[in-house]
């Protein structure tokens, strides 16, 4: 179907017979959480550099082993030993993970970010943002390498409850018989109208043109939906659910 | 659509639990009572598979996705212990890496020696040519590193402290190393690259030494270490080489997937050499540059510690059997 073209979600068999959606993550929301990460490591260095000032040249000598280490291994604990997020990756509810979904390995985990450096030539990690905009999967050449990918991983599952209607919405009847993609795209624009803006919500139930119309397509969009529900309209005029709620 | 909200209800509180328990293992309580969890899990793949299957709205099949996509991480963890097998590493599975790949191993030494033995000959020839690879200030800096009359052989006047100068060779060289490895994913001519840098840079700097004659300052100092920093930096760029070759010379593997194998070996030989780097980073900082060990000690103790190198990678772990 049409879908599978812009699609980038990967599905992943589990053991358990289900397919998991993986959605792979691309070069813009992966740069934002590496400059968080770079800021929490700045910030790091200086306050580690100061500590240890009062060591002297010693203490110098030990803030060069610190930096090397947080330079090459701070993004490696975080993967290995916080599922696969690191700081910055959390904020943007990113995850790495292997090319099968499970969790990444202590090895994989160094050899990506080894080759950063790899990622980072010519400079600006061009290499990098090319091999990420090529691959299926949005791999850079770390990720080619260890057999990773970078997926959205919600931080939270936010199960709420389903979003109600807006009031006054009296359901109508469908004036042309819909497929069943079809029955079901009227009903996911109900469900998501809640958390866009009216503009938008607008401009989306428009595309349904000959089964909306022109003026207030939107709540034109949602009484269809409504009624494909099951809801009918009570004779009061007020929408009245059909059995329990 | 009533039957999604029947399904919705029923199960809500399934997935209120799942999510509580998986808050908690992200944050790294993995002792409260786990044994449910597994069963849990299945259950929500199931739940998942129907939601999926009956076509309820994309939010609610997202919202399972993501659970199971939480908890298959958690299940499927495989706890992380890097230092178990440190002692089988170093005694068998490092040393069994350089010899498999002894021929990327070879042509990293030729890569490196070769231009190093030139250079060195050049200077011979024609004393400016070290100033012209290195580099006015460095040639400059390398005399006054290596006068006789150092206390401390090695070293800047400046910088005094060992452990200062320890600090600098581990983030320096192993830095080096790793670099060398990384680049070498660009089809192996970034690992060459480096390979031949340093061996010009390290060649052009002993022709010098032999110019000037600081030979009772120079030798001395590198051999203590050299044993181990040099055959690691020839080691990194082995491993650098491997995975860019992978790419060239797959062999009866997809591209994809040498390079994945190429970078595993690769990476092994890369944890050994970062080691070796940290040896010689404790020689090069704390033994090399005594000005009061006599000299007969440190071509004694340097030439032991060349043949020990040799001969671990020769002869280490080749006994089992296998």
């Amino acid at each position: 179907m049409s879908s599978q073209a812009f699609d980038s979600v990967q599905p992943v068999e589990t053991p358990e017979g289900v397919d998991l959606a993986l959605s792979p993550a691309g070069p813009c929301p992966r740069g934002l959480a590496w400059a968080i990460d770079a800021s929490i490591r700045w910030f790091a260095y200086g306050a580690i550099s100061l500590l240890l000032s009062f060591l002297g040249s010693a203490g110098t000598g030990l803030f060069l082993v610190f930096m090397f280490l947080l330079e090459w291994f701070y993004p490696v604990f975080f993967e290995v030993y916080r599922s696969g997020q690191t700081p910055g990756k959390a904020v943007l509810g990113l995850a790495v993970v292997m090319q099968d979904g499970t969790p990444v390995g202590f090895g994989a985990s160094v050899i990506r970010n080894l080759l950063q450096f790899a990622d980072f030539l010519p400079f600006a990690y061009l290499a990098g943002v090319v091999s990420t905009l090529t691959t299926e999967r949005f791999q850079r050449l770390g990720d080619l390498a260890a057999g990773t990918q970078v997926v959205h991983r919600p931080s939270h599952s936010a199960m709420r409850e389903r979003p109600r209607p807006r009031p006054g919405l009296t359901p109508r009847p469908l004036p042309i018989p819909l497929e069943l993609h079809e029955q079901r795209a009227v009903l996911d624009f109900l469900d998501r109208r809640a958390s866009l803006n009216p503009d938008r919500a607008e401009e989306l139930a428009r595309l349904a043109e000959p089964l909306a119309g022109e003026e207030r397509a939107a709540d034109n969009l949602c009484a269809f939906a409504l009624w494909l529900e099951g809801q009918r309209p009570t004779t009061a005029g007020s929408p009245e659910p059909r059995g329990e709620h | 659509m009533q039957q999604q909200e029947g399904f919705e209800r029923r199960y809500r509180p399934d997935w209120t639990e799942f999510e509580s328990a998986l808050k908690r293992l992200e944050a790294g309580d993995r002792e409260f009572g786990a044994t449910g969890f597994p069963g849990a899990y299945r259950r929500i793949c199931h739940h998942l598979a129907l939601a999926r299957d009956r076509q309820f709205a994309p939010r609610l099949v997202d919202e399972l996705n993501a659970l199971v996509q939480r908890g298959h991480n958690q299940l499927y963890r495989v706890a992380p212990r890097p230092l178990r097998h440190l002692g089988r590493f170093f005694a068998r599975d490092f040393p069994r890496a350089v010899r498999s790949e002894w021929r990327v191993v070879a042509l990293a030494t030729a890569l490196f020696l070769l231009p190093g033995i030139a250079l060195v000959l050049l200077v011979g020839i024609d004393p400016g040519v070290s100033a012209q690879v290195l580099g006015e200030n460095q040639v400059l800096q390398f005399e006054s590193m290596y006068e006789p009359d150092n206390e401390r052989v090695g070293r800047p006047r400046e910088a005094e402290v060992d452990t200062l100068m320890f600090g600098f060779y581990i983030r320096n060289n192993i830095g080096v190393a790793f670099r060398s490895f990384a680049s070498g994913i660009f089809f192996g001519v970034g690992s060459a690259f480096f390979l031949v840098y340093n061996g010009v840079f390290l060649g052009a700097a002993a022709g010098h030494i032999n110019q000037v004659g600081y030979f009772s300052t120079f030798y001395p100092f590198v051999i203590g270490h050299g044993s181990f920093e040099l055959t690691a930096i020839v080691l990194a760029g082995a491993a650098g080489m491997r995975m860019g070759f992978a790419l060239i010379r797959p062999g009866r593997r997809s591209r994809k997937r040498a390079l994945q194998e190429a970078a595993r070996t690769g990476i092994r030989i890369v944890y050994g050499a970062a080691a070796m780097l940290l040896v010689a980073a404790l020689l090069e900082a704390f033994w090399s540059p005594n000005g009061a060990i006599p000299n007969t000690v440190k071509y004694a103790v340097g030439s032991f510690l060349w043949l020990f190198v040799f001969g671990y990678f020769l002869f280490a772990g080749a006994r089992d059997g296998d």
